[in-house]
């Protein structure tokens, strides 16, 4: 079997791509993402890593805007995350340049998969070692939220985790949801966080929210606006623990 | 022939640019300058100000002016930095630039920058601006050749782009 990691292109002789599911491993030691679409916007919750004393957490975020109604957030290698990012927001603006509309959520999301497809089948070049949660509204407000594999596969979500405890945290949130919880943003909000917290290593320090919610322009919830959320949903899983 | 032809693209918040020449050069060149702008927000987190975007877009004119595909445009970029006010920029189709207080482009512009020329001040305010462009368009309805009836007017400040009535054959009995 280990003859056969070397090149990315070959299958091993019992029909796997030995690489691909290497990098699905990579991204299962990234730190938590959730996203939850509510019926009218969709939220994406990470945990962030957490940083020296003598960093800048600007440049930390797993978060990133492709275009005005559209987020993605990883798990995985950073660095290539980061060259997927940007090949996502040259994407947007270049379908807005040709067809004079914004790209659809779902039109963001097949590309990247598209894009790591190819990197499962090309020579000389290994996957992309990152799951994306692409998430966003469409021109008509309604909003959608995707996911990403290194293998180039994607599917729509109502509400998922990717990186390490991913299986906890969607146990979790297939526990929690229901479509009148995530009416309301704030339901939605609740529960992202509620599942992301099963899984984080570290306090309410170091958690991202993002918020796209149709017609607004995106809410990123500021760390004063996430603790007393965080605080309630603890305070209600010690009750329910009792 | 058309006479209501939109000429000023929205480039990015602040940021306004009038266009004329080679049809289909002027909205394929212009829409792609406002996407890249754009582009570049969405990368960096903060827009372009007008000094960066007049210069990226002059340095797009002098790449394609020596290439077998060059655009013949005329361009004023306008917009509003938050530290140095606003700012306009005469570009041409030989990819010249250069910041100006006031500047015009085409056979009007023969005529209107010398009204221009009379009566613009460092200090106007807005309303005294609009009625330096109605005193040009007044001119060139009397003077020019060529029947231009209307001119869209846009304005650029510290909150952003507006739309002023458009200054038609009307202004000027």
């Amino acid at each position: 079997m280990a003859r056969y990691d070397r090149a990315v292109t070959v299958f091993s002789p019992d029909g796997q791509l030995l690489q691909v599911q290497y990098a699905q491993e990579a991204v299962r030691k990234g730190s938590p993402v959730v996203g939850v679409r509510g019926s009218d916007a969709v939220v994406l919750a990470t945990e962030k890593r957490t940083v020296g004393r003598l960093q800048e957490e600007r440049t930390e975020g797993k978060i990133a805007a492709l275009d005005e109604h559209v987020a993605l957030a990883y798990a995985g290698l950073r660095a290539d995350a980061r060259v997927l990012i940007a090949r996502g927001q040259i994407e947007c603006q270049s379908h807005r340049l040709i067809v004079e509309d914004p790209a659809s959520v779902e039109h963001v999301a097949r590309y990247l998969a598209a894009l790591k497809q190819e990197h499962t089948q090309s020579n000389g070049r290994r996957p992309y070692g990152v799951s994306c949660l692409v998430g966003g509204v469409e021109y008509d407000g309604t909003p959608r939220l995707f996911q990403t594999e290194p293998s180039g596969t994607f599917y729509e979500w109502k509400a998922c985790a990717i990186g390490r405890g991913e299986k906890t945290a969607r146990e979790s949130l297939e526990k929690e949801y229901s479509a009148s919880l995530v009416d309301t943003d704030t339901g939605a909000v609740r529960l992202a966080l509620s599942s992301l917290m099963e899984v984080v290593h570290s306090g309410q320090r170091n958690l991202d929210v993002l918020i796209l919610k149709k017609f607004q322009p995106i809410v990123s919830l500021k760390p004063e606006e996430i603790i007393p959320i965080v605080e309630e949903i603890e305070k209600n899983k010690e009750s329910n623990n009792k | 022939m058309k006479d209501d032809e939109e000429k000023i693209f929205r480039v990015s918040d602040k940021l306004v640019m009038g266009v004329v020449g080679d049809s289909g050069d002027t909205t394929q060149f212009a829409e792609y300058i406002a996407k890249n702008i754009q582009l570049y927000k969405m990368r960096n987190g903060y827009e372009l100000g007008p000094t960066a975007a007049a210069n990226f877009t002059r340095r797009n004119l002098a790449e394609y002016l020596r290439s077998r595909t060059p655009y013949f445009v005329n361009i004023l970029m306008g917009g509003y930095d938050k530290e140095n006010g606003p700012e306009l920029y005469f570009m041409d189709y030989l990819a010249s630039s250069v910041k100006v207080p006031f500047a015009a482009h085409g056979f009007g512009g023969y005529l209107s920058l010398s009204i221009m020329d009379r009566y613009h001040k460092k200090d106007l305010t807005e309303e005294q601006a609009y009625e330096v462009l109605q005193k040009c368009v007044k001119e060139v309805h009397k003077r020019l050749f060529v029947s231009l009836p209307n001119f869209q007017v846009t304005v650029v400040n510290r909150d952003g782009i507006k739309v002023l009535p458009v200054i038609d054959s009307s202004s000027s009995k």
